[in-house]
């Protein structure tokens, strides 16, 4: 398969110009650099001894590197009250649920919106793509009215179960589903007495891999970063960006500690992101399996 | 034999001709024959019923009314909306800034997307998994572009206000943040810098998932180069995907506020990047006019769905 794969490739570069290339090199180059430097520059800041975070004139690049801001940010999570390691305990389980949950929800849904022809189907999708359009700022107090009448006010539940439903995760699912899963591959599945489930389960999900892998970094960086709601009261089950926030409302004097939480806060995700790259970049010898 | 089976069994799964029955006979059979679909979308749809369906119905009640959550809601039809174009100055404002954001870091983020994720998709795969993560780096860490504030800081220990001034270009700090001829540019660029999200990664991801063969007999069929195999192989396959990332690109745009309100603060000044968000936000949490703010978010709702229905249009004519 590699192989075929590379002489694929050879063919596709015939026909590339060389100009052509190096256009999308430069450009790439020049993007490139404006999407790093910001980045570079927030490390930076994170190892900078607090006498050359207030130096004058401004220094790009950290001289004499410290680890002083970490050994802060940790050291003002031991004071809090509420012991550290329950918000990151809330901040795990709620991502990792909501992420599971996000998954197997709308990706059985999206299935059954884009292989399955059952009648109103069109009606569902319209409606959920519609919704996508309605700013989430205003369909707050029902949702509390909701929650309410649940009595989940105060626990995990308001976090956790409306990602279930999250809309985003099934249109993007609905539509790999739709392009990448050919309806006589299902089809001969079911002739052969597969149920629908495992259908699903074994023919459809693995042609969607890209999709899904995309949908779990994107929800889990979402819970990651969020994760709290003003619908949960006890400090105990408040997530860990919170807390980090709070930290940070201390002011000038938690600068330091400030930029080294802004580098801990995304080291989690990015190593959810190059796991998730790595299967896609995996997965994609096997994508010749459709004919 | 088999084969006679399987057509018999087939035959009695699917009716053989719609006309036989009733539309009314012929919905139920389908429905009956295809009841595993409602089974499997109704985990999600109950859900959605319930936190998103039942509120926005709600809130389209709401908007024709009085409602400060304290008193009963009082019909007053469409004196909310009179009231937001005739007299709240503000809104007509709002309404102007959310669409110079919409139409340029929309239209932007949606062709800066796709085009890298297109650019890298022939690098090698090892290169591609950094190339990607450089980009996809400023979107996947939460509040990360909370950094600009820094670069742009309005005192002297600010990184761009202390290089101007070492360089002796200006005398006294610039207030990047607080004076509108620089904040809406600045939040623009900002934007974009953390745009590249969701929608590339799903553009990634839908690119890898073109089946190679497709391009090697467009090769055979003579397609001379990467922009004619761009029109009429890539894109009418990426369709599926390509809409995807229009609605991300247009419900990020036109419900562009965090990053307003996180940099320039909210309101801002002079309402200089006050956006139709903000505006809601204002009336729906602050003021607690629910009436009000739902007819402003029922004006934001029409105002992307038209612009769907723009975009929808013209992705119908991608490869032709």
């Amino acid at each position: 398969m590699a192989k075929k794969l590379r002489v694929i490739n050879h063919k596709v570069v015939l026909n590339r110009s060389a100009g052509g290339d190096a256009g999308i090199t430069f450009f790439l180059s020049i993007l490139g650099v404006f999407m790093f430097l910001p980045m570079v520059y927030a490390v930076m800041q994170a190892f900078k001894p607090l006498d050359e975070l207030w130096i004058f004139p401004p220094r790009f690049y950290v001289v004499n590197p410290t680890t002083k801001n970490f050994t802060d940010l940790f050291r003002l999570m031991g004071t809090s009250w509420v012991p550290f390691s329950r918000y990151i305990f809330n901040t795990i389980l709620i991502s990792v649920v909501g992420t599971l949950g996000n998954l197997v929800f709308s990706s059985l849904a999206a299935y059954s919106l884009a292989k399955i022809k059952f009648p109103g189907r069109e009606f569902f999708f319209q409606t959920i793509v519609l919704s996508l359009m309605f700013s989430s700022s205003v369909t707050g107090i029902v949702q509390y009215l909701i929650f309410a009448a649940f009595k989940w006010l105060d626990t995990y539940l308001v976090v956790i179960v409306p990602v279930f439903c999250s809309t985003l995760g099934l249109y993007l699912m609905k539509q790999f589903m739709e392009s990448s899963v050919s309806d006589s591959i299902l089809e001969s599945a079911r002739l052969d007495g597969a149920s629908e489930l495992r259908t699903f389960f074994q023919i459809a999900m693995p042609m969607v891999k890209p999709a899904w892998l995309t949908l779990i970094v994107y929800s889990f960086q979402g819970l990651w970063s969020g994760g709290s709601s003003a619908y949960i009261y006890s400090e105990e089950l408040k997530s860990f960006s919170y807390a980090i926030g709070q930290i940070l409302s201390g002011g000038l004097a938690r600068a330091g500690a400030g930029a080294a939480s802004s580098v801990v806060m995304m080291i989690v995700p990015i190593f959810v992101f190059v796991i998730s790259q790595s299967n896609i970049i995996e997965t994609m010898g096997s994508s010749g399996m459709k004919d | 034999m088999s084969q006679n089976t399987a057509v018999k069994q087939e035959e009695s799964k699917r009716p053989v001709s719609r006309k036989d029955m009733t539309a009314l006979q012929w919905t139920l059979k389908e429905m009956k024959r295809n009841y595993l679909g409602y089974l499997f979308l109704a985990p999600f749809y109950i859900l959605f019923l319930m936190f998103t369906i039942i509120p926005v119905v709600l809130s389209l009640f709401i908007c024709f009314t009085h409602f400060n959550m304290l008193e009963p809601p009082k019909w007053i039809f469409l004196d909310n909306f009179i009231r937001l174009f005739l007299e709240d100055d503000i809104f007509l404002i709002c309404v102007k800034n959310t669409l110079i954001f919409a139409i340029v870091t929309g239209p932007a983020s949606y062709l800066l997307s796709f085009f890298v994720a297109w650019f890298i998709n022939e690098l090698p795969p090892k290169i591609r998994a950094v190339v990607t993560l450089v980009f996809y780096a400023p979107s996947i860490a939460g509040s990360v572009y909370m950094i600009w504030q820094t670069l742009f800081s309005s005192d002297a220990h600010g990184w761009v206000n202390g290089t101007l001034i070492k360089l002796g270009l200006i005398d006294t700090p610039i207030h990047f943040f607080k004076d509108p001829t620089y904040m809406m540019p600045l939040c623009i660029v900002v934007a974009l810098w953390c745009s590249l999200g969701t929608a590339f990664l799903s553009f990634i991801a839908g690119l890898q998932t073109v089946d190679r063969s497709l391009y090697e007999a467009g090769a055979v069929d003579g397609v001379k180069n990467r922009w004619q195999e761009l029109w009429y192989i890539t894109l009418p396959v990426m369709k599926p995907q390509l809409m995807f990332g229009a609605i991300m690109a247009i419900t990020g745009s036109f419900n562009f506020g965090g990053i307003v309100s996180a940099l320039c603060g909210d309101p801002s000044t002079d309402y200089a990047c006050h956006t139709i968000t903000h505006h809601l936000g204002d009336y729906g949490g602050a003021r607690m006019e629910i009436g009000y703010s739902s007819a402003i978010a029922m004006i934001l709702f029409f105002m992307m769905v038209g612009a769907n229905q723009l975009v929808q249009k013209m992705l119908a004519k991608v490869g032709q």
